[in-house]
């Protein structure tokens, strides 16, 4: 090639095919990005929905082609560069990006780069982890391997009661297993919610006959010919020691880590995730990092803590992909919807709106043995969260007024023969006039620090 | 196979072919057409794929359950008579559906 040929245009370079990763990628279209897009990741589907791993998929009733967020006809009408099955270990920035290579050895130029890695589950080495039956779960490939060892299991064993343990216990016992549930903790769910959601899971759990130990310490795991056969758990207050638990299927769910190493490699920020600003940019100034990987400012988080939070939910890595995208292009970003969660544990419907973190009263609505009950969260006499089971009316009319910057006094919320939507309503009546502001809809300032090279606006 | 418009607030239609068995929200998402955000991949969790189902379609699809009536209640623009979560809707063989957008969905 002679030196008049062009070189080819690059354009951003998205590492980690997920929810945030596609998002990125369509929210960069939707604003009128033309330039090349390539979203590269380790997994050999197209990107896929995850929340249905633990449920709907172990029941035999998802694939991953069946969650596919997109047809490969919208990748290619778009022209987004679908790239399965290449692992990024390596990135070298220059004055116009940058070039990442993957294990394979094939590289990546890029303009901009967008990190939506995600996380990986939480390992812990307990001995006896490589037997067969021992698993984890955080992709298609092992829901798929999960699945088949459930449906010839007779006994399962869920090391963590946090939502993804409690979502594969639930639906093994429905479909007939005997089933117990390990946690460390003195109580189940305990970095997601309070105390009395937790109470609730775990009478909820026993009545359907799951047998749930709470501060089980788990020795290790003992097997046959290579299979896990069991749990060895260590000794316990007014119990006998050393109780294996019997198990043909062992599911390790005790949280993630966020996956940083490139950005650690990158030289980027660091910290219980990659630290960005409110518009998804990383500590260099160039780099934007969405979904689970990224630590970021969050405007429901109001005068608590120190005001970034790292969340692991479908909102955060839509909410944040669409920062992220804008950043990139150099436009104004609005983060503008309230977290939100649910999980689905057999008939158990979960959904929790708003962050409870520094909650300084906790307001029972209904009762929990009805299995229809809200838990709704305060802090300084403001309603700021909710967990709702079975009672969707509740979960959305806190999710709206949290929106819309409205509360509802606690004295009040108990009575569940009012709609929350109705008391909600009266205290936007009796603030009319006073002009609430909306603390969940924050316009995000433009630009102050220059934007990334090679960004339309540069 | 069935097909299904999507007519979005400000006017623009979006025609799509479907497959029988998928939903209308699937549909949508899939193929990328806007105005539908479907968060919670249709199980019931978040209202966020509401759609206006035009009266020449309303008899193809059963009457809605009381989860999908309650979740009805929240959506960003207020529900109307035939309002509907388009997860829901599950498309059959040869159907010609014809839904109306929300302005916004969060």
């Amino acid at each position: 090639m002679g030196d008049t040929t062009a070189a080819p245009r690059l354009g951003t370079l998205i590492i980690g095919n997920c929810q945030a990763g596609v998002q990125l990628a369509s929210t960069l279209r939707e604003l009128g990005d033309t330039d090349p897009i390539t979203l590269v990741g380790e997994e050999p589907h197209a990107p896929y929905q995850r929340p249905p791993l633990s449920k709907a998929f172990l029941k035999g009733e998802a694939t991953a082609d069946s969650l596919a967020f997109r047809t490969h006809d919208f990748y290619r009408e778009h022209s987004i560069d679908l790239v399965p099955r290449e692992r990024i270990f390596r990135i070298v920035r220059n004055a116009d990006g940058g070039v990442a290579t993957a294990e394979s050895g094939r590289t990546f130029a890029f303009a901009r780069l967008a990190l939506t890695t995600g996380a990986a589950p939480r390992t812990i080495p307990f001995e006896g982890s490589e037997l067969e039956g021992v698993s984890y779960l955080r992709t298609a490939t092992e829901a798929t391997v999960l699945e088949q060892q459930l449906r010839e299991a007779r006994n399962v064993v869920v090391v963590g009661g946090g939502f993804i343990g409690l979502e594969v216990a639930a639906g093994a016992r429905a479909a007939g297993k005997n089933v117990t549930v390990l946690e460390a903790a003195p109580r189940l769910v305990g970095r997601a919610v309070s105390e009395q959601t937790s109470e609730f899971y775990l009478q909820a759990h026993r009545r359907r006959g799951i047998r749930v130990v709470l501060n089980a310490q788990v020795v290790r795991f003992v097997g046959e010919h290579d299979r896990v056969t069991g749990v060895e758990l260590g000794p316990r207050d007014g119990d006998g020691s050393g109780e294996i638990v019997a198990a043909d299927v062992v599911l390790i769910g005790v949280g993630v880590v966020p996956r940083t190493e490139l950005a650690v490699q990158l030289g980027l920020e660091v910290d219980n995730g990659i630290v960005v600003d409110a518009r998804a940019l990383a500590s260099d100034g160039l780099t934007v990092a969405a979904g689970d990987c990224a630590n970021m400012p969050n405007p429901s988080i109001g005068d608590f803590g120190v005001g970034r939070i790292r969340l692991e939910s479908v909102q955060n890595a839509v909410e944040q992909a669409k920062v992220a995208a804008a950043t990139l292009l150099g436009l104004p970003a609005e983060h503008r919807t309230v977290p939100w969660f649910w999980s689905d544990q057999a008939d158990l419907k979960l959904q929790i709106a708003g962050l409870s973190g520094g909650h300084d009263r906790v307001v029972l609505r209904g009762e929990p043995d009805s299995e229809k009950f809200s838990v709704l969260y305060y802090r300084g006499g403001r309603l700021i969260a909710a967990d709702c089971i079975n009672s969707p009316l509740d979960f959305m009319a806190v999710k709206n007024a949290l929106h819309k910057g409205l509360s509802v006094p606690a004295d009040v919320a108990t009575d569940t023969t009012v709609p929350l939507k109705k008391l909600l309503a009266a205290v936007e009546t009796a603030d009319a006039g006073r002009a609430v502001p909306a603390p969940a809809a924050v316009d995000l300032a433009p630009p102050a620090v220059p934007v990334p090279a090679g960004s339309p606006a540069a | 196979m069935p097909t299904v418009s999507y007519v979005a607030f400000d006017g623009t239609e979006t025609i799509v072919t479907g497959f029988a068995g998928d939903s209308v929200m699937e549909t949508a998402v899939r193929n990328g057409v806007p105005g539908i955000v479907a968060e919670c991949g249709g199980s019931l969790s978040c209202a966020t794929c509401h759609v206006f189902l035009c009266a020449e379609s309303a008899g193809l699809f059963p009457p809605k359950l009381d989860l999908e009536d309650d979740m009805l209640d929240g959506t960003a623009v207020d529900r109307e008579d035939n309002s509907r979560l388009s997860c829901q809707l599950k498309l059959t063989d040869d159907v010609s559906v014809h839904v109306q957008t929300p302005e916004t969905q969060v």
